[in-house]
């Protein structure tokens, strides 16, 4: 007892939380499977195929340059954010589409979106939404080419290995006639055509919004309320706070409000802005990925609203019907500068880090 | 207390709220710890000069002896904590995590521990304020909640900044501690009495007791003791971590914050912890100096932990063994899980501000290797200073020192919450301990360097003033020796005028 024994060493404090972050990646993608088992079902084995694809791309692509970079391969990989970014990306993208679609898209993910800035915590950019981007832009066929919902027990609906054809060998000339265009792309087409909103959204081929998701998009977007719900789950754990969801959908519902009022035969309304396309995807998980949004509340709400009025302004007034991905990354663009700006009140100091003066 | 005042102060928005862990340490009686054979009296217990020994070895002493003196104007002094005979004045290893030794004076009990004469004071409040200070100081009571600073040089400054509010601090946030605990329960009455006579030595109107409400036997009990006393209140907080430190309960209790780089006086408030109050009791009214306290043993390799009366100067061991070890314990830390220091082994002596020895097992001591920072924020939101914790570690690491002290290092308190709830488990603490460590040497350096270049000008200067003082003195000399040679012309000279060497040759 009175000799000595090695000892190392060790700052305090001498007690740890019992959080980690394969615990916060892992409950994300928890909250994430009701939204994307309920996809499963709508789009049946192509999306379930995709859906693989893009994940283990995204793994692959992170083991690949962690090999690359001689560091420890499973401790990195078992940390899960490469399982989560693939499957965001996954959930972004329209469910049928061809297999090379995921794999580009998930090595993008991993390899340029985040490991060639320095691995996780480093990247100025949100890797699923770098990559959606990418793709968006360099193959806007199969990207926008989107299936109407074919329940995976219809009879009308692939099977496995049908599915495995659709995903692998491109899309059967006969299920062609299934592609069906989102809600956003349809009204841009008809206001495109000179037809205003009053009119095409009261003919019989308008998509319908649909809370239960029934309608053409992606894997993430259609089920607007089990997305909803999954994102009340983490904010329910405290891993994400009400700010950024908060700012980003009451700016989008705020524009939408304020525009349809003002013309309704060429602006959307509320629900259609906010149960549509990524919004509510966009708000609780990708908008609210730590690495790239601002680390105070405020520059939070600011981070937040600005995501809200570019997605706003880009699905409204520029040159794609979907604007989420983008406007996340011109916000995470700002995400250093909102830093530089806002921070938090020091203890014994004001804003601007003087003292405060002493009044006893 | 106002509705407004009842929603935003009991729930603080910062800090963390970890496992206490107090009990069933906490709820076991008081102990007193059986006298050891050697005591091992460290001269440094204290913020300040250390104490000088004014005892030779050999010598017999008693009990509450002075046996080291106060150096300095911040010093305390040392008194035996037994009787008996000293039989070294040597080194042992210093309660700190270098293991480096430090003077310390050894005391071979006689077991009999017999007082020294000790001279109550039946009134305290009929001696001046000034004797207060001067008694407790003479007591070595230092601040026991772990500053160690000098309790009666804090006495001093509340007096002349004119302190309305002295606040006792009871809070006792730091996990699996509870010495303040037991003397709360245990002696409220001295507690209480004690923190009346620190009230008149500041000249302090009212006294709040800050008690973190996980202890609701002791805010009993010091209800109770206060209740005669309408200037007294006990004021319940809520338990979160770091509600002990003066900045933040002074903030929960009384609403004002401390200015940043101002002392809490000048704000009109002063803080003392519960066993300091209870020690400048003993002082007083038994005129007894500080020579035990309560200390928390306690951790997962110990088999009977608890709080143990220690006289200071019993070694960590002599405490284990007391507690019961079960099995090598894994980690020895010295104060509280969240700022307490690492023990490099158990043969260093209990200090006045030891208020706990946590013997931790190897599943208490696991910390989980560190990860990349994903930026989440957990630390911000802990941080009770409101600091960017994330930041800061990042411009640390990239050695970037003035950028993080532009973040506010300077006001880092070293809690701990920061590093605490960070899922990737990054020794946050450890690299501000760093870059306040590395910027404060940084600025001894330059002080040194300006002064040294002070001194180099100076030489300079001097060196070319001399060298024109000589100039000047040969030119004087020159035109004396001129004037002599025309005078000598004009009257032909009886000898020839010495010829320097270099005018030989040509």
């Amino acid at each position: 007892m009175s000799g000595r024994w090695p000892v190392i060493p060790v700052a305090a404090p001498h007690a740890a939380s019992t959080g980690s972050v394969a615990r916060v990646m892992l409950w994300v993608c928890a909250a994430l499977l009701p939204a994307t088992l309920y996809g499963f079902w709508l789009y049946g084995w192509p999306a379930i195929h995709l859906w693989w694809i893009t994940i283990a791309s995204a793994i692959v692509g992170e083991a690949f340059c962690l090999r690359l970079m001689q560091r420890p391969v499973l401790p990195v990989l078992g940390d899960g954010s490469a399982l989560l970014t693939g499957w965001l990306l996954a959930l972004s993208l329209p469910p049928w589409a061809p297999w090379w679609v995921g794999v580009v898209g998930g090595l993008f993910a991993t390899v340029i979106g985040k490991q060639v800035f320095g691995g996780l915590g480093q990247n100025l950019f949100n890797p699923a939404m770098v990559a959606r981007v990418a793709l968006l832009i360099s193959f806007p066929v199969p990207m926008t080419r989107w299936t109407a919902p074919m329940p995976i027990l219809s009879t009308v609906a692939p099977g496995f290995v049908d599915g495995l054809r659709i995903t692998f060998g491109g899309l059967p000339a006969a299920l062609d006639a299934t592609s069906s265009a989102t809600l956003f792309g349809y009204a841009r087409s008809e206001l495109s055509r000179g037809v205003d909103l009053l009119q095409s959204f009261s003919a019989t081929q308008a998509p319908a919004i649909s809370f239960l998701g029934e309608r053409a998009g992606s894997l993430g977007e259609t089920a607007s309320l089990l997305i909803a719900a999954g994102g009340l789950l983490l904010l329910a754990l405290r891993i994400i706070s009400w700010h950024i969801p908060f700012a980003m959908l009451a700016t989008i519902a705020g524009s939408a409000l304020l525009m349809h009022s003002v013309d309704p035969a060429r602006y959307l309304d509320v629900a259609t802005h906010l149960l549509s396309g990524g919004a509510l995807l966009g708000a609780f998980f990708i908008a609210t990925d730590y690495v790239t949004s601002p680390n105070t509340w405020a520059g939070q709400l600011v981070f937040g609203a600005g995501v809200g009025f570019l997605t706003y302004v880009i699905r409204t007034w520029g040159g794609y019907p979907e604007g989420v991905a983008f406007a996340v990354l011109l916000m995470n663009a700002l995400t250093p500068v909102i830093d530089r700006f806002i921070r938090p009140r020091v203890y014994g100091r004001d804003r601007r880090g003087a003292a405060l003066e002493i009044d006893a | 207390m106002g509705i407004f005042e009842k929603i935003f102060r009991r729930q603080p928005h910062w800090g963390v709220h970890p496992d206490d862990n107090k009990r069933p340490a906490a709820d076991a009686p008081l102990r007193s710890l059986p006298l050891p054979e050697l005591l091992h009296v460290p001269m440094q217990q204290h913020v300040g000069g250390p104490a000088r020994p004014v005892v030779l070895v050999g010598q017999a002493v008693r009990k509450g002896q002075l046996i080291a003196e106060a150096q300095g104007n911040i010093s305390a002094p040392v008194h035996a904590p037994t009787s008996g005979r000293i039989s070294a004045i040597g080194e042992i290893t210093a309660p700190h995590p270098s293991g480096l030794a430090q003077l310390a004076i050894t005391i071979a009990a006689d077991g009999a521990d017999a007082w020294c004469e000790r001279a109550p004071v039946s009134d305290p409040f009929a001696l001046a304020p000034e004797e207060i200070a001067r008694l407790t100081a003479a007591a070595g009571v230092v601040g026991l909640g772990g500053a160690t600073f000098p309790a009666a040089v804090k006495f001093n400054l509340g007096r002349r900044l004119k302190v309305s509010t002295l606040i006792v601090n009871g809070g006792e946030c730091e996990p699996y501690l509870s010495s303040d605990d037991r003397i709360m329960r245990d002696r409220a009455s001295e507690v209480v009495d004690g923190l009346r006579i620190v009230m008149y030595a500041i000249g302090a109107r009212e006294a709040l007791i800050g008690i973190e409400d996980n202890k609701p036997e002791a805010i009993a009990a010091m209800t109770i003791a206060a209740a005669p006393f309408g200037n007294v209140q006990v004021r319940p907080v809520p338990a979160r971590y770091p509600m002990g430190s003066d900045k933040q309960l002074i903030q929960t209790l009384t609403g004002k914050e401390v200015p940043a780089d101002a002392r809490a006086a000048e704000v009109g408030v002063l803080v003392h912890n519960v066993s300091t109050c209870a020690a400048v009791h003993r002082a007083l009214r038994c005129g007894e100096p500080l020579v035990e306290r309560i200390v928390t043993v306690n951790g997962g390799a110990l088999t009977r932990p608890g709080n143990f009366m220690a006289p200071l100067g019993a070694l960590v061991v002599d405490l284990l063994r007391f507690a019961g070890v079960n099995g090598r314990p894994a980690r020895l830390v010295l104060g509280g899980p969240m700022m307490g220091v690492v023990l490099p082994h158990a043969r260093v002596p209990i200090v006045k501000g030891a208020s706990g020895i946590l013997a931790f097992d190897a599943g208490e001591a696991q910390i989980p290797a560190a990860g990349p920072c994903i930026r989440c924020g957990s630390c911000t939101r802990a941080c009770p200073m409101g600091l960017l914790p994330l930041e800061m570690a990042s411009r640390i690491g990239a050695e970037d020192l003035d950028a993080a002290a532009g973040f506010g290092l300077s006001d880092c308190i070293g809690c701990g919450c920061c590093a605490y709830v960070c899922p990737s488990h990054i020794p946050l603490v450890q690299y501000f301990s760093y870059a306040k460590g590395e910027l404060s040497a940084r600025e001894r350096s330059r002080l040194r360097n300006d002064a040294t270049r002070r001194l180099a000008d100076e030489r300079q200067a001097r060196l070319a003033r001399e060298a024109r003082e000589k100039v000047a003195a040969a030119a004087r000399r020159k035109a004396e020796r001129d004037a002599a040679k025309a005078a000598a012309t004009t009257r032909p000279a009886p000898v020839a005028v010495a010829v320097a060497p270099g005018e030989v040759a040509t």
